[in-house]
């Protein structure tokens, strides 16, 4: 037990009478890179809205290294180690690359300090400010986006948009992350040097990863495993390799 | 691409600009009162100046920064300027010196006001955009309504505080530099990660919710610091005029202030100040060349302006013809400004949604061609 | 008694602007801070024509031909270039034309209030105490426009399209309304409600200043939000609810100087509790 990360239980939610999610049970081992698949409208982005806080689950529940997180806040989640990346991407677009990072490094013990030490920059402000800009470029020559720091992320390339989102939530330290449709508007060029990042992050950081893609070669290149949700149950779950040859799987995403 | 570079440097600048500006204007200003070139009504104005510097500042922090609307700016400023006056009054009692009185009950007149702002934050957590802008303009009517009916703040007469007033030669330099002191800790709170934190609020809520940033301490935050603001500029107010009166602080006055913010340019510190020396400024002087009904004359200008100032900066259909002027980075050189964002912002969505929704599209195409694949099937099948 | 009735008739008159506000933020999505001053050019319009011609039927005639021109003049020159931009500035250019109008009206007419009567209303006792025809005019009219306007969102062609726009105007405009067209009408449709609302407040206000309209405007933009603003009859439920207090509290002599304190606080704790107001929709914002 104590080498899984990411466990739900009968996870569910529904918005009036529409089940949208029901009965999902996932365990996610610790360091693994776990997908996430399904047709559109198959309830993958409300699961991470779900495990994120923005919604709350109506049936089970979700614990996260042994903890239970179900009815915590967005906040509280964050704090305790999930961190998530969107769909429609969210950045902060009035703000240079580096600052959108370094709001990603906002609640890190080693740089706390109060507002009002701020206000009057005493000499703690200074501290935690320079130490904070050199974590962020840190993390931004990882994913190759040192070069871009000081341009504003809404004048970044779509693809680089998605990685910087990628490196905002790896700044909250998190022990989960999960990533909605990474790779989603990259060229084939880009989506290869993703996978290669994703691997690599996960070793250095001692990361979980859950991610939702549509693209197939993504998936079975990156995921050990799957869960393929169809309607908001899952329809198979396991290795990757087998659970996308589940017959069941390739009738919903034909058609049938 | 126009990637902005060099993002560090300008900010820099732009930030002692600020400082400069106002320690020149006040320097100036002393030199000509003292060599009495400034009128006895010039120098009456300056306090109005100061204060009005504050509340457009302290303002500019809940629009420009946190992004919330407020109406209700005069309603921390009457706070401020009644429960601040009042307790100078009562200290006056005790200590004879109008000044230390004065300093003192900026300190309480700001934090009782503060406290209003605690209680005008709450529901900024639950409502956003337009409910909340009713609720502080609500908030605004409500201090109104009450300070009038209290006799002991002197009720439909005002309270009348000739006795802590101060001569306007000496408030306009403590209150100057009191500008200097809010500019000193308003623009450090917003080039710290605080206040990364509350422009990230603005720009995507759901994201900072993500990022983990308590976006409940941080909006309750903003409102409490923009009132105490407000409410040090009411204590100003109070030792300027007498009496303070309930009338002076309805919601076009609030609506005043936000013009100034609006005209300086949402989420321009530097902006924000000028806007607010140059407004106080045409407001008495047209006040006092412009007798009766001629006074509408102001009203009318005002909004024209406004109404000019927003069309011009957020219209869709204006977008080309403004980015052929390149109106903005000329202002921006000019007042060495950050661009007015929140346009921006939307634009980039935009963008970006639309993105989106062409991927869904495609998506949904590749479906229909599925179901082509299909189809063509049929009409062979039937022919066999 | 009497209160009741004059309490449920200032709420019919709140309740009318209230429509005004509510039509607009149903439809384009936007608060039309300057629809309690076209409530004064209506009132201006009344005292303007009566002052020729002592005939109170054509001077509404003409109120509300004014305010409807006013209302669809406003939504073309300041708000249609802005469609799509941030709220906010909407919001700004609204209070902004709101700024217009009341300097416009200052300059043509001065800043003191002028006293003047619609029509002189006889009282009548009803089941013991005095009340004023004009109230009760107020009251059966204001019950009619509203019961009509229901009928006409609900039955007609253009009321239905009116409520496809406002739950979503993109896919409104895909199925063939001219969303343009219906803001204009929205717009319209308020400002001559609007018209009647100033009618009714100079029957119980006797006098007319350019600010006559901030205050009833403010009160109705209250009302909708407390009904919840979007909703028609949220609208209407606000109003009364807001008339009926007021009444209530002004002849109250302990509460009665915290008339305004007390209706703006009902509307703080109604928000708190339910942010959307009484019989207004939740709308989720998309993760």
């Amino acid at each position: 037990m104590a080498d899984i990360m990411l466990k739900t239980e009968n996870l569910g939610i529904s918005f009036g009478g529409l089940k949208a999610v029901q009965g999902l049970d996932i365990e996610i081992k610790k360091q693994q890179l776990y997908g996430l698949v399904g047709p559109n409208g198959a309830g993958k982005t409300t699961v991470f809205n779900m495990l994120t806080g923005v919604y709350q689950p109506t049936t089970g529940t979700f614990y996260l290294d042994g903890e239970e997180l179900k009815g915590k806040t967005q906040e509280q989640i964050n704090h305790k180690g999930i961190a998530r990346t969107f769909q429609n991407i969210r950045l902060f677009n009035n703000m240079s690359v580096v600052r959108n990072v370094m709001v990603g490094l906002h609640n890190q013990p080693e740089f706390k300090c109060s507002p009002f030490v701020s206000m009057l920059r005493l000499p703690g402000h200074f501290d935690s400010e320079v130490r904070m800009r050199e974590r962020a470029k840190e993390i931004l020559k990882v994913f190759g986006l040192y070069e871009e720091r000081n341009n504003l992320s809404c004048n970044l390339p779509y693809g680089k948009q998605r990685k910087l989102e990628i490196a905002r939530a790896l700044a909250t330290n998190p022990k989960l992350l999960l990533l909605d449709e990474p790779a989603a508007g990259m060229n084939p060029h880009e989506t290869k040097e993703l996978v290669d990042i994703v691997k690599y992050i996960r070793d250095e950081f001692d990361l979980t990863i859950l991610l939702i893609e549509h693209d197939m070669k993504f998936v079975s290149g990156l995921c050990d495993e799957i869960t393929v949700l169809n309607f908001g149950t899952v329809l198979a779950q396991g290795e990757t390799k087998k659970a996308l040859s589940d017959p069941e799987v390739i009738k919903a995403y034909i058609g049938g | 691409m126009g990637y902005v570079s060099n993002v560090k440097k300008t900010f820099k600048l732009k930030y002692c600009f600020n400082y400069i500006g106002v320690a020149a204007f006040l320097v100036l200003m002393i030199i000509l009162s003292s060599t009495g070139v400034l009128s006895r009504s010039a120098v009456n104005l300056l306090p109005k100046i100061a204060y009005s510097i504050i509340l457009a500042v302290s303002l500019n922090l809940v629009v420009g920064f946190l992004g919330e609307l407020s109406l209700g700016h005069a309603g921390f400023m009457c706070v401020g300027a009644y429960l601040g006056s009042y307790f100078s009054i009562f200290l006056h009692n005790y200590i004879d010196n109008s000044l230390v009185c004065f300093l003192i009950s900026l300190v309480v007149g700001g934090l009782l006001a503060a406290v209003f702002g605690f209680i005008i934050g709450l529901p900024a957590l639950r409502l956003k955009g337009d409910y909340l802008a009713i609720v502080t303009l609500a908030f605004g009517e409500i201090v109104r309504n009450v300070f009038k009916n209290l006799s002991f703040f002197g009720g439909a007469m005002g309270l009348k505080t000739d006795k802590i007033k101060l001569q306007s030669s000496t408030l306009y330099i403590v209150a100057f530099i009191l500008v200097l002191v809010v500019l000193f800790l308003i623009q450090n709170l917003i080039r710290s990660k605080h206040g990364r934190a509350i422009t990230a609020i603005r720009d995507n809520e759901i994201a900072a919710k993500a990022m983990g940033i308590n976006v409940t301490y941080y909006k309750l935050f903003v409102f409490v610091i923009s009132a105490f603001f407000a409410g040090v500029a009411g204590v100003i107010y109070g030792h300027y005029y007498t009496p303070i009166l309930y009338s002076a602080f309805d919601y076009n006055y609030s609506i005043e202030i936000l013009v100034m913010v609006v005209i300086g340019g949402i989420g321009s510190i530097s902006g924000s100040i000028i806007a607010a020396t140059v407004i106080t400024y045409i407001n008495f002087m047209l006040q006092n060349n412009l007798s009766g009904d001629l006074a509408a004359v102001r009203l009318l200008v005002y909004a024209i302006i406004l109404i000019a100032i927003v069309i011009f900066n957020n219209a869709p259909a204006l977008k080309p013809i403004k980015d052929k002027l390149n109106f903005k980075n000329l202002s921006a050189k000019l007042f060495k400004k950050k661009e007015s964002t929140i346009v921006d912002d939307d634009v980039a969505w935009n963008r970006i949604e639309s993105k989106i929704r062409m991927d869904e599209l495609l998506s949904i195409d590749v479906k229909k061609q599925d179901g082509e694949f299909s189809d063509p099937d049929k009409p062979t099948k039937e022919g066999k | 008694m009497s209160i009741l009735l004059d309490g449920l008739s200032l709420g019919a008159v709140y309740a009318l602007i209230a429509l005004g506000y509510t039509m607009v933020y149903g439809i384009a999505k936007m608060l039309n801070f300057a629809h309690g001053d076209v409530i004064m050019v209506g009132a201006y319009a009344i005292y303007s024509t009566m002052a020729l011609n002592t005939n109170p039927f054509i001077a509404m005639a003409v109120a509300i031909v004014v305010c409807t021109v006013m209302g669809i003049v406003i939504e073309k020159f300041a708000y249609k270039p802005l469609r799509g931009a941030s709220p906010l500035a909407v919001l700004i250019t609204a209070i902004g034309v709101s700024n217009l109008l009341q300097g416009i009206a200052q300059l043509i007419y001065g800043s003191t209030s002028i006293a003047f009567t619609v029509a002189n209303f006889k009282t009548v006792h009803i089941l013991g105490s005095e009340i004023s025809v004009g109230t009760i005019l107020t009251l059966v009219v204001g019950a009619i426009i509203m019961i009509g306007l229901t009928l006409f969102v609900k039955k007609t062609r253009t009321g239905r399209a009116m409520l496809a726009v406002s739950e979503d105007s993109g896919a409104a405009r895909l199925m063939g309304v001219n969303v343009d067209k219906i803001i204009m009408l929205t717009f319209a449709i308020g400002s001559a409600l609007a018209a009647f609302a100033s009618l009714f407040y100079i029957i119980r206000i006797p006098s007319v200043t350019p600010t006559l309209g901030a205050m009833p405007g403010i009160k109705a933009f209250t009302a909708a939000v407390i009904g919840g603003i979007g909703s028609i009859p949220g609208a209407m439920l606000g109003g009364i609810l807001l008339g009926m207090i007021e009444q209530i509290c002004k002849h109250n002599p302990t509460i009665e100087a915290y008339t305004t304190a007390i209706e703006f606080c009902l509307l703080i704790v109604i928000l708190l509790v339910k942010p959307v107001g009484l019989l207004g929709k939740r709308r989720r914002e998309k993760v």
